[in-house]
């Protein structure tokens, strides 16, 4: 459904991502592994139009390569950013409304999907009232998932889901991550634990430096004795 | 006690029409965080559409609501013509075409009309007085209170409970999460213009409600205040903005009351004294607001 061909994003005279060509099919979870600098992040940014860059973007055969963040939203793409960006002063439940700004009219359907939140992230109900600045890095996380999930995507991206959060926190949101994927949603997933990435995901793309140094299936990436090769070059 | 009263009252009445000043500023660098140096124009602008329409027989409260919209017009005009162009390149550019605008609209009115002051058309009710707990108070006076608290009451309810002033307070703060939401960019930014020129076209009404008549450089004394205001009230912040202009005001009036007749010439001199108190004991204004706050 995804098909990113020849993607470049520079800042300035920095080269961020060179070349980075990947595909997703419907319905399949695939992640992409780095270190830090590899380029992951500026090429989700870049697929869900928030960063200017060089290549085509197909999203269902359709081009949408220099599409803004928000046309790219009302065609199905939400992106759960690493820095979370929750509202800081607006309240859970106005941080969840804005999640489904692109179908604010449907307000039943609305009502509806930010019931289904609360039942698969029963913490947000509770705070629904209180300001999102004011919750713990894995509450806030859950929101920042809950308010993508909002807009009815049909292709999530998700950065660094599990960055600065306690173990068990981690594997609530991987536990919820497959869940998601069970349920059919496509899902292009950034990490830095590799190792809990594989174990959700059915393929997996291995940046280096601003380009694709190795893909192929999950469990063959994981089994790759070289992936800390891969890593950190040599 | 009647002193207090006539204190609360003047206190109130400037500190009213400050804190919609100081909205009109905010709202716009709440989002773009850039200051619109062409604000004073949209109140100008405001009075000179009331002189224009003066004499046209209408209602007064139509020609009001024509001057209104004459700013809102404008409000978004400058964000076409000195914002949108160069907004993505530079600050600098930005402030420079704001400045430009600002002084293209003064010399239009220079031009075209006069540098001379051009009264405007008042309903009576301005000039009547209302004789309340033994005190003479000035029925401007009173319709600035009712008019800028309702105003302000009427702005909270909007941020609050649409999704559109939702969505405005969350650009305010993570403008590109915003627009990776959805919410877009351009539609947020001519609302806050346009938002902003209301809160100008108002202002002016009650701004030259109080003088009588308009020039070319009215705009200027309410741009300052408002600055000062948003400044010490907090830039991040639209309830700073009204504490900042209530306080100033609260400033302002005292020292009319205090100062004797030699010193009153300096009172600006007190006013800028304390800001820079103020600013000293709060380098970030009074409410900090969400720390974050990206440039668009």
């Amino acid at each position: 459904m995804l098909e990113v061909t020849d993607l470049t994003v520079s800042y300035g005279a920095i080269n961020a991502v060179r070349g980075v060509s990947l595909r997703l099919a419907e319905g399949e979870l695939v992640t992409l592994l780095g270190a830090n600098g590899a380029g992951k992040s500026s090429t989700l940014l870049a697929i869900a139009g928030a960063l200017k860059s060089a290549g085509t973007v197909r999203l269902d055969g359709t081009d949408v390569s220099g599409w803004s963040p928000e046309r790219m939203v009302r065609q199905g793409i939400a992106m759960v950013p690493e820095t979370r960006d929750v509202f800081p002063d607006l309240t859970v439940a106005e941080n969840l409304l804005l999640g489904a700004y692109a179908r604010r009219r449907d307000r039943d359907g609305v009502a509806a999907d930010r019931q289904r939140m609360f039942t698969l992230f029963p913490r947000l109900q509770e705070r629904q009232e209180q300001a999102a600045g004011t919750l713990s890095g894995g509450e806030q996380q859950m929101l920042v998932i809950a308010r993508a999930l909002m807009s009815r995507p049909r292709l999530l991206l998700l950065d660094e889901p599990s960055l600065g959060l306690a173990p068990t926190i981690v594997d609530q949101i991987f536990a919820m991550i497959a869940e998601l994927k069970r349920a059919g949603l496509t899902i292009l997933l950034v990490e830095q634990n590799a190792s809990k990435a594989l174990a959700v995901a059915d393929r997996a793309y291995v940046l280096r430096l601003g380009k694709v140094a190795a893909e192929g299936r999950a469990a063959e990436i994981a089994a790759a004795s070289d992936l800390e090769h891969l890593y950190l070059g040599g | 006690m009647q002193t207090l009263l006539q204190f609360t009252i003047d206190v109130l009445s400037l500190g009213g029409a400050y804190a919609l000043m100081a909205l009109g500023l905010v709202i716009v660098y709440g989002i773009l965080k850039l200051v619109n140096f062409a604000y004073g124009e949209l109140i100008m602008v405001a009075g000179y559409g009331l002189f224009l329409v003066n004499g046209s027989g209408l209602p007064w409260l139509v020609m009001a609501a024509v001057a209104v919209l004459i700013a809102v017009v404008t409000g978004v005009l400058t964000e076409y013509a000195a914002f949108r162009p160069v907004r993505a390149k530079s600050v600098t550019a930005v402030l420079i075409t704001s400045f430009a605008f600002s002084t293209i609209l003064q010399n239009a009115a220079l031009l075209f009309i006069s540098p001379r002051p051009r009264n405007v058309p008042l309903p009576d009710l301005f000039s009547q007085t209302v004789s309340f707990g033994g005190i003479l108070i000035p029925a401007r006076n009173l319709i600035t209170i009712v008019a800028s608290i309702g105003l302000l009451l009427l702005f909270a309810f909007l941020m609050k409970r649409t999704v559109l002033g939702i969505a405005m307070r969350a650009a305010a703060t993570q403008f590109r999460m915003a627009r990776m939401l959805g919410v877009p960019a351009n539609l947020i930014i001519s609302t806050a213009f346009a938002i902003s020129g209301f809160f100008a076209g108002v202002v002016s009404l009650l701004w030259i409600g109080r003088i009588g008549s308009v020039t070319p450089g009215v705009g200027l004394e309410p741009l300052l205040v408002a600055f000062i205001a948003t400044v010490i009230g907090g830039m991040r912040s639209l309830q700073g903005a009204v504490l900042g202009g209530f306080l100033l005001a609260f400033i302002n009036t005292a020292l009319n009351y205090l100062l004797t007749q030699d010193l009153l010439q300096f009172r600006d001199a007190f006013t800028f004294t304390l800001v820079i108190l103020i600013l000293l004991w709060r380098p970030e204004g009074l409410i900090r607001g969400p720390a974050t706050g990206q440039r668009t």
